[in-house]
């Protein structure tokens, strides 16, 4: 679903891009096919990892259930999650992510750091599908 | 300048949750915007549908769909799908039939039949697809963005929740005016308070619900018009479809993440305004000779934003704006005179087409209570999925 997006383990992980050899352009989700900046040739894509801290761009919550594709147990009670856009300040770039378990809107200000860290999305009996989600520096889960 | 097409004829289906088939209710916008024009569906000589993810394949063959309900005529058809834009691009599809001569008279239509409760992607397992992963990897609905939005501009701009709740108390005071929304009740601030969270900072009544609905428009070269109409009709005098630029810097649906700016920097303009420029530059009017604005009122928060991108404020005042009283009836420039959004909710192939129908009746001086005291430049501004812009200008 998101071969190659992220990569390690611990303080190890990263989120994966790519950048262009030919006008350093970066992508995140990784562009693997031709550079999308439109003054540029095209150059070879190498993969590159992100920054592991950033600053909270801005952060809501989903206090309904999300449709599927968004896989939950509709037999639970819905238990609200919270989103954070994180500005990574060499790569000029704002990723979305869910936050770390536990992180509320309330824990939360624009501005503030946060860091990457590994994360599950959902697990069933054959498959745990990891993510990256973001976490208030310092914060230890 | 790339000339003007004339309004013919103007029509909607009301909005609501009628659980009917979109088909119904874009016929029925149809047949009104003949009637309006005063013309027979047979005069039409070619129709451009508003396509629906909807509804299976009729809901992609809009165009051909509303024809043979119409009954087959033989006109050229034309099915245009562009998410929230799709009803502009089919505007923009007809205005350019007309003035390339290939059709003296076309008919517009959208409609769409909208599922309860979030917008959803289209079913399958799509990895490859933005709009899927978003969901899948985030369950990231359309008011996650608004709610990332709106917070983002109470730490900037200092908005308040206040600010944007008398967004929907404007609009819902003006909804209730209109016929055609499907809200015709004023909600108060403590209303919207009072509502349930849905992406935090955003309420219930700060977000626009997903409805039914149906909009047509006749439209028909300037030559046409003059041997037709007794009166000058409203005229739309520029359409505007612009992408952003590379790199598109400010997050947007249903994208991840942005385009970096480490290697180029970004335009003057971010995404949403380059669309109002194009515009005004093509119609050669700015955003001083505006009467009124249609804008895509998502979420309260987001029609603030749109205020600064159409130039109707500087960036940040939009709140300011609105506190002053300018963007309601009776005040400098009014904004969604017809309710918008928060009146009529998400008909997303029918809304860019009911913008423009509401400038044609504002122009006429046929609004009624919610009429714009002698309004003569009105443009409308929405965006759709995936980098669609559109906004329409139109005069009297
Ligand atoms: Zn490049």
């Amino acid at each position: 679903m998101v071969d190659g997006w992220f990569t390690g383990d611990g303080d190890g992980f990263r989120l994966l891009g790519t950048r262009c050899a030919a006008c350093t352009s970066l992508f995140f989700p990784r562009e693997d096919a031709h550079c999308r900046n439109p003054g540029c040739p095209g150059g070879h894509l190498e993969e590159v990892p992100l920054s592991r801290q950033g600053l909270v761009w801005s952060y809501t919550d989903s206090r309904y259930r999300p449709p599927s594709p968004y896989v939950t147990d509709p037999e639970l009670p819905w238990e609200p999650y919270t989103l954070i856009a994180v500005e990574l300040e060499p790569e000029r770039i704002v990723v979305l992510g869910q936050a770390a378990e536990g992180i509320t809107v309330a824990d939360l200000a624009v501005g503030m750091e946060v860091e990457v860290v590994p994360g599950v999305l959902h697990e069933d009996t054959e498959t745990i599908w990891t993510t990256w989600h973001w976490r208030p520096t310092g914060v230890t889960a | 300048m790339t000339g003007e097409v004339a309004v013919l004829g103007a029509g909607m289906h009301p909005w609501g949750k009628w659980g009917r088939s979109f088909v119904e209710y874009g016929t029925a916008a149809a047949r009104a915007a003949l009637a309006d024009a005063g013309l027979e569906w047979r005069d039409v000589g070619s129709v451009v549908g508003a396509g629906t993810v909807r509804g299976g394949y009729p809901g992609y063959v809009a165009g051909a769909t509303f024809a043979k309900a119409l009954g087959w005529q033989g006109a050229r058809v034309t099915s245009v799908y562009a998410a929230c834009a799709s009803g502009a691009q089919a505007v923009n599809t007809a205005r350019a039939q007309i003035l390339s001569g290939l059709a003296d008279v076309v008919l517009v239509v959208g409609a769409d039949a909208a599922p309860k409760g979030f917008f959803r992607p289209a079913g399958g397992d799509r990895p490859d697809d933005p709009d899927w992963l978003r969901f899948r990897v985030l369950g990231a609905t359309n008011p996650t963005y608004f709610g990332l939005y709106a917070r983002r501009r109470m730490a900037v701009h200092g908005d308040t929740l206040e600010d944007f709740a008398q967004v929907k108390v404007k609009n819902s005071a003006l909804g209730a005016l209109n016929p055609n929304a499907r809200y015709r009740t004023r909600v108060t601030a403590d209303e919207v308070a009072a509502s349930a969270v849905v992406a935090d900072p955003l309420r219930l009544l700060d977000i626009c619900a997903t409805s039914d609905g149906g909009a047509a428009l006749v439209l028909s070269s300037m030559e046409f018009a003059r041997r037709h109409a007794t009166n000058q009709p409203v005229r739309i005098r520029a359409v505007s479809t612009v992408t952003p630029h590379y790199p598109n810097t400010v997050l947007d649906l249903p994208d991840i993440a942005t385009d970096s700016a480490a290697a180029l920097e970004p335009a003057a303009d971010p995404f949403r305004a380059s669309i109002a420029r194009a515009a005004y530059e093509e119609a050669g009017v700015g955003p001083e000779d505006l009467s009124l604005a249609e804008v895509y009122d998502l979420s309260t928060a987001l029609e603030l934003q749109w205020y600064e991108d159409l130039g109707l404020c500087g960036q940040g005042e939009g709140a300011k704006l609105l506190r002053e009283g300018a963007t309601a009836l009776g005040g400098r420039i009014p904004v969604n005179a017809s309710g918008g959004l928060a009146s009529f909710g998400e008909a997303v192939p029918a809304q860019a087409i009911a913008q423009v129908c509401e400038l044609t009746w504002q122009l006429r001086e046929e609004a009624a209570e919610r009429q714009v005291a002698g309004a003569r430049v009105g443009i409308t501004a929405n965006q759709g999925l995936f980098g669609h812009g559109s906004a329409v200008i139109a005069v009297r």
